[in-house]
């Protein structure tokens, strides 16, 4: 007991991150419900921007519509709110115009794979060098909880009251088969994991999807009988998933219902502002500023 | 804010009450259990029990709390 | 100008010169009859001088693009016809909400839906005013040859800047298609008006603020002034507001900076109006139509002049209302069932007989249509 206690003396004292230099001042709190996941993972994001060291103005957050869409309000880098579904048509855009910005995209489940379905495919085929966060949690929240393209079979949402029949998108599948050339899965629960990922999406050259699991307590979760939002937390994002590097371990069964979690694909492919470059170069310009 | 310190060696545990919702992830995933929610406000209930290890923090999503 | 200036053009060959001549950095789009050719050219010239140019998955997609790379600073176009210009109308009302400068060409073609796509229309004016939802400001240019759709998108591009708002060049497929010589300017000779960029500390930026209907500069992204952009009624510093009296100041602030300078962004080529005593108000390929009919009738002697609006909208109430106080009739050719026309009416007040000459089968207004008309009222 002893040595415990001296140990416990000894560890140094943690400093908590100072998010103040990424938080507008006076923005919080924010929009977002009790328990709602999206403050994890912007907290992750920003920690991982954090890690790149780069300055804020490196770096322009692009959302649509929705929940998730409400990110760029918050944080202090150039920060554009646009249309439903359209971030990406927006950012790519702006990254054509000024390549040398980071761009980021925080979208939805709806805003990404329904609505700005097409952009979202046609983004991963160019392989631009976007970081496209999916904040997936299963619903449509702004709108008080329709059933959206990943919401799963059975489950219940104010447009589907006798329980889903719309299959759902797997979103790290469709992005691998579009091109992406980052694809991987977070959940808000594993924030450590999630900041990493962002990190490396971040520093990826082309487009990097990250699917992040979230939860939704005020709809999803209280429409489908999930006690809390960490319940939610513990049944979706903890026990729904397993780590990648575990799965290979892992008896058949084991891995049965789950998502896997973690980087699931990374593969260098020409990225679209260095090809375009190029092109400029063979047209006989001089590159784009 | 509040503010919870008894003794210089004990962690300091601040939480922010205009910006905590009361959605209670903190509590319930605190391995020590140090915190509690009382009406829609989080509480040290046991500071003693705390190891700083910033759990309720990094999973607070609304930037409420902070350990140290 | 010197004649080896002059060149044999079609009109959408004008259009990307004109945009080029501006200082157009930024192309997207989706190919689409008839505007397609203004892409394919652009596509060889923009790479040349650094520019981008972008085939984007859908119109929707290509105005958003603009918008995005407006943001970064790069001056942006977009050309399209009807079906994609509906596809655009979301975004060109984020455009007027966020007040970001861009220019977008839609060559007419006859509609509803697909229509005919490569018959002519003028069908697409009320909707290049309301096409949008919500209250909001409306430039809409509507050259009527060749070489002026190269002055009007070099304008187009001017106002664009000027008032920090989306621009619409308006025109059908007959000029957009049609091939007339035209002379380039050099570079310098006729004015290109560029960005305000604001000059304070960036903590003081206020991509918003609006004092006596200035208009606040507009900074690019990723060059040290990191602003908001929304698509919500948002306060001078461009973050959303639900303050009831904000909101509706903003509303009236985006509409009025366009209505308000209504005489310096109206346009018109008046064309024997001085002593007209029946008038014809007629704009894009009908006023080539008009242009030969009034000529014709005044060799006859009767007193016919033409108001040729080259700025569509904001409407040119004033000229219209001056015209109707001195002649007995507006005619109003038009190749559509009646959109213009309202309007001339409208801004007539009474004064005159106002009348209609439309027409929707995919082929021009004839001169003789209208002198006919014309003829009526002698």
């Amino acid at each position: 007991m002893e040595t415990v206690a001296v140990k416990k003396k000894k560890k140094e004292k943690p400093v908590p991150f100072d998010y103040s230099n990424y938080i507008r001042k006076g923005k919080l709190p924010h929009i977002w419900c009790p328990g709602c996941g999206h403050g994890i993972v912007l907290k992750s994001l920003l920690r991982a921007i954090a890690t790149t060291g780069r300055p804020n103005d490196d770096f322009a957050l692009v959302s649509g519509i929705g929940c998730s869409s409400r990110t760029p309000g918050y944080v202090n880098f150039n920060t554009l709110h646009t249309l439903h579904g359209r971030a990406l048509a927006f950012a790519t855009g702006l990254k054509m115009a000024k390549p040398n910005l980071k761009v980021i995209v925080t979208t939805g489940d709806g805003d990404a794979l329904a609505i700005g379905g097409n952009h979202f495919i046609h983004t991963c085929r160019r392989n631009l060098d976007i970081v496209i966060m999916v904040y997936n949690n299963f619903i449509y929240g702004m709108t008080s909880g329709q059933f959206s393209p990943t919401t799963l079979p059975g489950m219940i949402a104010t447009t589907s009251r006798y329980g889903n029949i719309d299959p759902p998108f797997d979103v790290c599948k469709m992005a691998e088969a579009a091109g992406a050339t980052f694809v991987a899965r977070g959940t808000a629960y594993h924030y450590g994991e999630l900041e990493k990922i962002l990190y490396e999406a971040i520093m990826h050259k082309g487009t990097a999807v990250i699917d992040i699991l979230d939860s939704c307590p005020t709809y999803y979760g209280r429409f489908n009988k999930y006690k809390s939002a960490a319940d939610m937390m513990e049944k979706i994002e903890k026990e729904g998933t397993v780590s990648v590097k575990q799965a290979d371990s892992l008896p058949l069964e084991k891995l049965e219902g789950k998502l896997l979690r973690g980087v699931l694909y990374n593969k260098e492919r020409p990225e679209y502002t260095a090809e375009y470059a190029k092109l400029v170069e063979k047209a006989g310009g001089s590159k784009p500023k | 804010m509040t503010t919870t310190e008894t003794e210089k060696d004990l962690p300091r545990i601040l939480i922010y009450e205009e910006l905590c919702k009361g959605c209670d992830i903190c509590a319930v995933f605190c391995p020590t259990e140090v915190l509690e929610l009382k009406g829609n406000m989080m509480t040290v209930k046991n500071l003693e029990a705390c190891t700083r290890c910033q759990l309720c923090d990094l999973r607070c999503p609304d930037f409420a709390i902070q350990v140290f | 100008m010197a004649d080896k200036k002059k060149k044999f053009m079609q009109g959408n060959e004008a259009c990307s010169e004109g945009a080029l001549y501006a200082g157009c950095m930024f192309y997207a789009g989706y190919p689409i009859t008839p505007s397609t050719e203004v892409a394919e050219m652009l596509s060889v010239r923009l790479p040349k001088i650094g520019g981008v140019f972008m085939q984007m998955e859908d119109e929707i997609a290509s105005v958003c693009a603009i918008i995005g790379a407006s943001l970064g600073g790069a001056k942006s176009l977009t050309a399209t016809s009807g079906p994609g210009f509906s596809l655009m109308q979301e975004g060109l009302g984020f455009a007027c909400i966020a007040e970001i400068p861009c220019v977008i060409v839609n060559v007419m073609r006859s509609g509803p839906s697909t229509g005919f796509p490569t018959g002519p229309s003028q069908s697409d004016v009320m909707q290049a005013k309301w096409g949008t939802h919500g209250d909001h400001p409306s430039v809409v240019l509507t050259p009527a040859t060749v070489q002026e759709i190269f002055y009007e998108t070099v304008r187009a591009f001017n106002l664009a800047e000027t008032y920090r708002t989306p621009v619409i060049v308006l025109y059908d497929e007959i000029i957009g298609h049609m091939r007339e010589a035209i002379a380039l300017p050099e570079p310098g000779e006729i004015e290109v008006i560029e960005r305000k960029k604001p000059t304070c500390k960036p903590e003081e930026y206020k991509p918003y603020a609006q004092s006596n209907g200035s208009i606040a500069p507009l900074a690019a992204y990723g060059e040290g002034y990191k602003f908001h952009v929304t698509g919500l009624y948002h306060a001078e510093d461009g973050f959303p507001t639900n303050n009831t009296k904000l909101i509706g100041e903003a509303n009236e602030r985006i509409v009025n900076k366009i209505n308000k300078n209504a005489d310096k962004i109206c346009a018109n080529e008046e064309f024997y109006t001085d002593d007209a005593e029946i008038g014809v108000v007629a704009y894009g390929v009908s006023s080539k139509s008009a242009k030969f009919a009034v000529k014709e009738m005044r060799k006859k002697g009767v007193k016919a002049g033409l108001l040729r609006p080259k700025t569509i909208w904001p409407f040119p109430d004033k000229a219209v209302n001056k015209l109707a106080k001195q002649v007995k009739a507006i005619l109003v050719p038009e190749m559509n069932l009646g959109q213009v026309y309202y309007e001339v009416e409208r801004a007539s007040k009474g004064q005159c007989e106002v009348k209609g000459i439309f027409k929707v089968d995919t082929e021009a207004i004839h001169p003789n249509q209208i002198i006919e008309e014309i003829k009526k009222f002698t």
